[in-house]
């Protein structure tokens, strides 16, 4: 009996040790919207390692789909950066329009499609060849941008009009748009490309919107006991690939919540540092990092426990995160 | 006399980009394949003559507060090209002496059912009981009286602007947090400067702090020449933690920072400032909005502008949430609680039922920086927050609550 848990603990000290180790190839790279740098937290011991210059005002960063670079909003610089991880330098810059805030990578890696927030259109960029391969007018205040796991959408939320702009990636051009909360901040497709969900940071909600017909299906409120009503302002969301979870980053309530995806009922809303904004999930689903501007930091989501496991100081005004595996 | 002005924004600049999104179809819209909705806002504005005395170092430019409803009408337009809807502005300026009454039936009479008024209390009061005002709304952009929310309220009547009272609440509050409790009052000549220190005294009472000692400023002098001999005399008080000005037109009230014969603040219509928007203000966005006005009008945008452009976006937000173009509609969401609308200054703004004043986070500047937000944390409100700046519910003097507008 005795044994029998001893073999148990050990077993699972071995497993933890495992994941350690798978996690130890994991490095986090943070955005500081005010520093002008990148932060580089090793994922195994969730230190700084190094604090790298980059363009003015970096916002969104995403990963290339070979994970060898990095793509930076450096806004104004009214540049896309991109930043070759292994010698930790800018290689080129992409033509990305003024002000670039956020953008997103089709599936293919091929085109990035860009929000220029200062001028109300969407910018979408050929990666291999450097170029600007289409612009097309959205609403006032572009921000939030994905594609739809198929390539066949681009979306685009625009903040002061309150809409998702449906792109047609093939068309060039948008072809629908579906009104959702005020001052839509972030978009993202479930896996399957059959839901959309767009949050809304002054309306306070999220929207799922069917992706077959552009339809907003289900709204998701919060309410945490103790926080006003108004400072709840959803930004980030990030789904779990195996459709479990949705997390939402709530801003200035300094909470994230976490949604279940198939009942769209709220489970949780874990405490985090201030002004909570971005959210990136490892490539193993295991742990969650989101951005706190006001106080500085990263805080560590451990997805199966839904604790907060830690939190690592990093710039002025964290924005962007994205997790290499 | 009065001098007319017509925006065609519409007309020239986005025609072809809706007619490409026409062809594209928008059947997420919900906006169906009716004709575009043509939405007309009149603009009128009447700016009282600055007194001789004062020599104002930052000339107000020509089109303060025009050019920030020029924008919102652009901003409205993009966002009514996906909903079939476009926006026009019929703006009149009035002079100082000019008659208000013909101006407003000169934009009624070409179908204006929206009017936002830049103009002094006096004349937004007189407009509102006018029997061709009866079936508009009028959107106060700019006065503060408390009196136009309280007995002087009208059910054709908005208030985009914060009251007086919200702006001495909204600086009430940080001080006390600052605990700076010990107020000295200064207040200037003219009768609006006895409304903002009526204002300031009523935030003293509400938030817990002590107006120690109160003068009026009366100097008939130069203020400019005499001011270092002058008020080094006329602050000598006893303790204070923060001298308080109400001083609207702005005589005298930059010359005391710096020469009271204690060292302390000063805040009010001077020093630290209670605001809509300022040039530094930069959260929730508001950069977006400061470079997008910059790129327009070529300057920054000032508190004129943004409470203009504000009035303005509320119908175009409206509009597009409503998914209509019908005034009578319209103006009913609007005054409706389903109405919300974001102005870069974190929580949603929504109307009071009660007086229809627009709830509104206010800033607090000084010149060169931001220094805070009200209202504060821990002024709590079992609605919002925002219902700790002003005057709430059981306290208003307006007779027309609950009434809806014909």
């Amino acid at each position: 009996m005795t044994a029998a848990r001893i073999t148990g603990i050990s077993f699972a000290a071995l497993i933890a040790a495992t994941l350690a180790s798978a996690a130890s190839a994991q490095t986090v790279y943070v955005s500081n919207e005010k520093d002008n740098t990148l932060s580089v937290i090793d994922g195994k011991t969730m230190a700084v390692t190094d604090t790298i210059k980059v363009g003015k005002r970096p916002r969104g960063i995403t990963l290339s789909r070979d994970g060898t670079q990095l793509f930076i909003c450096a806004s104004d610089d009214h540049t896309v950066q991109v930043f070759d991880l292994a010698s930790k330098t800018v290689v080129h810059n992409l033509p990305s329009g003024e002000d670039p805030e956020q953008f997103a990578l089709s599936p293919d890696g091929k085109s990035l499609i860009i929000a220029n927030e200062d001028s109300n259109i969407v910018t979408v960029v050929d990666v291999p060849t450097r170029k600007v391969a289409f612009q097309v007018d959205v609403g006032v205040e572009p921000e939030g941008m994905d594609v739809s796991p198929d390539g066949r959408w681009g979306v685009n939320t625009s903040e002061t009009t309150s809409m998702v702009h449906w792109i047609d990636m093939e068309k060039r051009a948008v072809v629908d748009n579906t009104l959702v909360g005020p001052r839509p901040r972030y978009a993202q497709f479930t896996k399957d490309g059959s839901q959309l969900w767009v949050s809304s940071e002054i309306g306070g909600t999220v929207s799922i919107i069917d992706t077959a017909t552009r339809q907003v299906k289900k709204v998701v409120d919060f309410h945490i006991k103790g926080v006003a009503k108004d400072r709840i302002q959803p930004v980030g969301v990030k789904l779990t690939d195996d459709g479990r979870y949705a997390f939402v980053a709530l801003g200035p309530a300094n909470h994230v919540a976490v949604v279940d995806a198939k009942t769209f009922e709220v489970k949780d809303y874990l405490l985090v540092g201030r002004r909570v904004w971005h959210l990136a999930l490892t490539p193993d689903q295991k742990m969650l990092y989101t951005t706190n501007g006001v106080s500085g930091d990263v805080s560590v989501i451990d997805v199966d426990s839904l604790k907060v496991t830690k939190t690592v100081k990093v710039g002025r005004y964290p924005w962007g995160v994205a997790v290499k595996g | 006399m009065t001098k007319l002005r017509l925006i065609r924004l519409l007309h020239s600049v986005s025609l072809a980009a809706l007619g490409a999104l026409l062809l594209a179809g928008a059947p997420g819209t919900g906006a169906a394949a009716d004709a575009v909705g043509e939405i007309r806002i009149g603009f009128l504005s009447q700016t009282p003559e600055p007194p001789p005395s004062v020599a104002n170092p930052d000339e107000p430019a020509a089109d303060d507060g025009l050019a920030g409803a020029t924008l919102a009408i652009a901003d409205n337009n993009t966002t009514g090209k996906f909903l079939k809807q476009s926006f026009l502005l019929d703006s009149v300026e009035v002079p100082p002496d000019g008659d208000a009454a013909a101006a407003l039936r000169d934009l009624a009479g070409r179908g204006d059912r929206f009017i936002v008024v830049d103009a002094p209390g006096a004349t937004v009061e007189a407009l509102s009981k006018l029997p061709e005002a009866r079936n508009l709304l009028l959107l106060n952009a700019t006065a503060p009286d408390d009196a136009l929310r309280g007995s002087a309220c009208a059910a054709n009547l908005v208030h985009v602007a914060p009251s007086r009272a919200m702006l001495a609440d909204a600086l009430g509050q940080y001080l006390v947090k600052k605990r700076w409790p010990r107020w000295f009052l200064v207040t200037g000549r003219r009768p609006e400067d006895k409304l903002y220190a009526d204002a300031v005294r009523r935030a003293s009472k509400r938030f817990g702090a002590q107006i120690v000692a109160e003068k009026n400023w009366t100097a008939e002098s130069d203020v400019n020449r005499t001011a270092e001999s002058e008020i080094p005399i006329f602050t000598q008080a006893k303790a204070y933690d923060v001298l308080v000005v109400a001083d609207e037109v702005g005589e005298f009230g930059d010359y005391l920072s710096y020469r009271t014969a204690d060292p302390r603040p000063v805040a009010g219509t001077q020093g630290l400032v209670p605001t809509v928007w300022h040039r530094t203000h930069e959260q929730w966005g508001a950069a977006q909005l400061q470079s997008r006005f910059k790129a327009s009008a070529k300057r920054p945008m000032t508190a004129r502008d943004h409470n203009d452009w504000t009035a303005v976006r509320v119908v175009g937000e409206a509009a597009a949430r409503a998914r209509t173009a019908d005034p009578d509609r319209l103006i009913a969401f609007i005054q409706s609680p389903d109405f919300t609308m974001s102005a870069f200054r974190g929580a949603p703004l929504s109307l009071r039922p009660w007086d229809g004043q627009l709830r509104q986070p206010v800033l607090l500047a000084a010149d060169r920086s931001l220094v805070s937000v009200s209202p504060q944390e821990g002024f709590l409100h079992p609605r919002t927050e925002l219902d700790s700046l002003g005057y709430d519910q059981p306290e208003t003097l307006c007779k027309t609550q609950g009434k809806t507008t014909p």
